[in-house]
């Protein structure tokens, strides 16, 4: 269309070109992570962020945002690691059971035209005093075929990564592409457009918050097979990652512009973050301030080429 | 209500039923509220097989909320709605209106920006589904824009919130023309060619022709007379939420449709004393609208009420805005201070949360404080005094805001305006939803303030207004296009400038 590349096109790539960034990074400073061992243990538990993104990128897409994500997950790490490892059947019906409350939680925002962050931030203290009403003290066990499945060896290519691509490829797939997730998503962009075509957006609302608590109860059940036991607070921070992975990943928070590939990418960026400080030998205390700042630096690349965008137009 | 008008003379009643009975809708009674905005008082409509049917009529005569209860969006307060001969009142809706083959193009566009053409039309065609549905959609959606705008330049794959204001317009009306299995027997376009250039207009009108010989029905609402006196079979013209005009197109002239839409009787003069204010002294405002390609400037005299009149967004808050920016920013365009009177009072008017008080003195704290620390005596006195002055009806103060109508809280913004010190007043079109009775109060209390000296910038889209203000200019596409005086001013003037046809009659 233009004779340059088009800014699109650069906002596309941006989440893809800040993790190689990263990486290349990390390759210079210590070439011994350039291997199948050194990426497992930098990427192992990028697989719960990038299932509790995805949770986040369905709320984002329409135009709510999920503060209950992180106890949430918590919470299905704790269920893992006590109900469904000694009594299953209770554990799933109590899995299902969330994903449950997960969709009544959107049913309520629409219905009642509430403010989804109020809401979910009420919700993350109910899913927080649940764990800790399950799990008072960190242990538990986790099942062993989850440990099995996760920590599963795949040749060549660690399990984490081929697991996080199989999780793009299918939400992108399912939102991007079918005929069904057009209307999801454009619910996010024009909601009144959306109703004057004749769908529910009680519908729409409604599948996207169950499937926030699907991708909530898979990283949940992800981090506790990694972990292998839990505790009331592991995956508090979860939270803000994954809103964080979902921007990074060149998603907004309004409007119905989202990416399932970004945001994975935008997931394992954050993963590695940390791995690229911790090679550069600074002290835990300054990381999640020098995380703040590697967002900070791309959301501002990210502005720059929207800028760019708006001067072509 | 139109007896005495020679081309009454046609058999056609002036309720807007055609004579045929081959109807494809028919509303009867129909009746729709707003609070206490009454916006449709009692409309008959019908609309037969193969005509095109021209809709005119001043803002807030209706038509768009007509034409919501026509797509189903909004559901009638009292009266029947007959599709294809089977009453469906009670169980019309968005759903019930595409199945029987009604669709709407509204006038604020009904797209998704975030998604791409085809996945647009898709929204509208839940039978596209399954593999390959992108490729059908696209093929539907390029084919109709192919057929009624040739040469468009869109693509299927195009991301809608790329694409300009004129070619969004183009692929909705592209998009409501489309047929995928349903039936399509009416088209309702409400304004469609606002943002459309000429040529492509002409393309549209030329394709709606086309449409109406297949057999088909349009609605075509409009500014544009021309448009509708070249296009439409029969012309309904509005007024104050009624049908008042019902005629072949035939049998219209550019003077006949606007006599039509406004009153024609000559109103008596308000304050036919009061002498202009103007040619003595400088005046304290003077601004050219942004749009402005001559000189003509907007100005305002200490002690005047200025209207600004026009169709709704034609610049009117623009240039309020930029008097309120200017006068913030110590531009010399405007000299003294101002207040802005907010029309939009849920978003930009009061604070929810607060008391009536509260939201009266907001303006005035800073005055009142005494090193910073707010002065609650005084300010309840002169919440009190408001109240007093402008009869705000409340037992308490002290009460929250939301407690009162609509039209006591536009009071409340009236009180925290001129309980400021602001001797220019910017007014966005403050009185709309507010009840008769109130509009005459704030009037009377806008013309005692006037006459101590404060002055008056008064954007309406109510014609009875202007008739308050000493000079009212008129606005369209952002820039002044008539000045009249009070002496000069008539609702047809206004009209004829706001319509632009100056010549034609």
């Amino acid at each position: 269309m233009t004779r340059f590349v088009s800014p699109r096109v650069i906002r596309a790539l941006l989440p893809a070109l800040s993790m190689a960034v990263l990486l290349v990074a990390i390759f210079v400073i210590q070439p011994r992570a350039m291997s199948y061992f050194g990426l497992n243990l930098m990427l192992n538990l990028a697989l719960p962020i990038a299932f509790a993104t995805m949770a986040q990128l369905c709320v984002i897409t329409v135009n709510d945002l999920d503060l209950s994500i992180g106890s949430f997950v918590s919470f299905c790490a704790c269920v893992g690691a006590t109900f469904l490892n000694d009594t299953p059947l209770l554990g799933v019906a109590v899995l299902v059971g969330c994903v449950g409350v997960y969709a009544a939680v959107g049913a309520l925002i629409h219905l009642r035209n509430l403010p989804s962050i109020v809401v979910t931030l009420g919700m993350s203290f109910v899913w927080l005093g649940c764990s800790v009403l399950l799990l008072p003290t960190p242990g538990g066990t986790a099942p062993a075929w989850l440990i099995a499945i996760v920590k599963f060896k795949t040749p060549l290519i660690p399990f984490a990564i081929l697991a996080s691509i199989a999780l793009a490829l299918i939400v992108h797939a399912g939102l991007m592409k079918s005929a069904a997730g057009a209307v999801l998503r454009g619910s996010g962009g024009n909601p009144q457009a959306i109703a004057r075509a004749g769908w529910s957006l009680l519908r729409t609302k409604v599948t996207m918050f169950a499937l926030a608590g699907c991708f909530g109860v898979l990283a949940g059940l992800s981090l506790v097979g990694m972990t292998t036991s839990a505790d009331a607070n592991i995956a508090l921070r979860y939270t803000l990652l994954s809103i964080a992975g979902v921007i990074l990943g060149g998603g907004e928070f309004v409007g119905g512009r989202v990416s399932p590939i970004g945001a994975v990418l935008g997931a394992l960026t954050l993963a590695l973050a940390g791995s690229l400080l911790s090679f550069m030998q600074i002290s835990p205390d300054w990381q999640i301030g020098a995380q703040g700042a590697i967002l900070i630096v791309v959301l501002a690349l990210r502005t720059l080429v929207n800028r760019a965008e708006a001067r072509a137009a | 209500m139109c007896s005495s008008r020679p081309a009454a003379a046609f058999a056609i009643p002036a309720d807007g039923r055609a004579l045929t009975t081959d109807s494809i809708v028919r509303l009867s009674h129909v009746e729709r509220s707003f609070g206490a905005v009454r916006a449709l008082a009692g409309v008959d409509l019908d609309v037969v097989a193969g005509e095109c049917l021209g809709l005119v009529g001043h803002n807030g005569a209706g038509k768009s909320t007509l034409m919501q209860i026509l797509a189903g969006t909004l559901q009638p307060g009292s009266g029947s709605l007959v599709v294809h001969g089977r009453d469906l009142t009670a169980a019309y809706s968005v759903g019930v209106a595409q199945a029987n083959g009604v669709r709407c193009v509204f006038q604020e566009l009904s797209l998704c920006p975030n998604l791409s053409v085809a996945e647009n039309a898709r929204i509208l065609h839940p039978s596209i589904r399954g593999f390959g549905w992108r490729r059908r959609a696209g093929a539907l959606i390029v084919g109709k824009l192919d057929e009624i705008f040739p040469g468009h330049g869109i693509t299927a794959g195009d991301i809608v919130g790329d694409l300009s204001l004129g070619r969004r317009q183009m692929v909705e009306i592209a998009r409501a023309f489309s047929v995928s299995d349903g039936r399509l027997d009416l088209v309702i376009l409400d304004e469609p060619t606002s943002s459309l250039d000429s040529i492509v207009s002409a393309q549209l009108l030329a394709f709606v022709r086309r449409f109406i010989s297949a057999g088909g029905s349009v609605i075509l609402i409009s500014h544009l007379l021309n448009e509708i006196l070249s296009t439409a079979d029969r012309v309904v013209v509005m007024r104050d939420g009624r049908v008042v005009d019902a005629r072949p197109a035939a049998a219209h002239s550019h003077g006949s449709l606007v006599a039509a839409m406004g009153s024609v009787a000559v109103e008596e003069k308000h304050g036919a004393g009061g002498a202009s204010k103007r040619g003595s002294g400088t005046p304290i405002v003077e601004i050219r609208p942004e749009r402005q390609r001559d000189s003509r400037r907007l100005t305002v005299h200490r002690g005047e009420i200025v209207g600004l009149a026009g169709l709704a967004g034609h610049g009117q808050t623009a240039t309020l805005r930029a008097i309120f920016r200017a006068a913030r920013g110590g531009s010399n365009a405007v000299q003294g201070s101002v207040a802005f009177v907010a029309g939009d009072r849920q978003t930009d008017g009061v604070f929810p949360l607060w008391s009536i008080a509260e939201n009266a003195i907001i303006s005035s704290g800073a005055r009142l404080a005494r090193f910073g620390v707010i002065n609650r005596a005084g300010e309840a006195a002169l919440a009190a005094a408001w109240k007093q002055k402008i009869g705000i009806r409340t037992p308490d103060l002290a009460n929250p805001i939301l407690s009162l109508s609509g039209g006591n809280q536009q009071k409340v913004l009236f009180a925290r305006a001129l309980g400021s010190e602001a001797e220019i007043v910017l007014m966005d079109d403050p009185m709309r939803g507010v009840d008769i009775g109130t509009k005459q109060e704030v009037y009377a209390i806008v013309k005692a303030e006037a006459e101590r000296g404060r002055s008056f910038v008064w954007y309406t889209t109510e014609l009875d207004e202007l008739k308050h203000c000493d000079h009212v200019y008129v606005f369209r596409s952002g820039a002044v296009v008539a000045d009249l005086s009070r002496a000069e001013l008539t609702e047809e003037k206004v009209l004829q400038s706001s319509f632009e046809i100056a010549e034609a009659s």
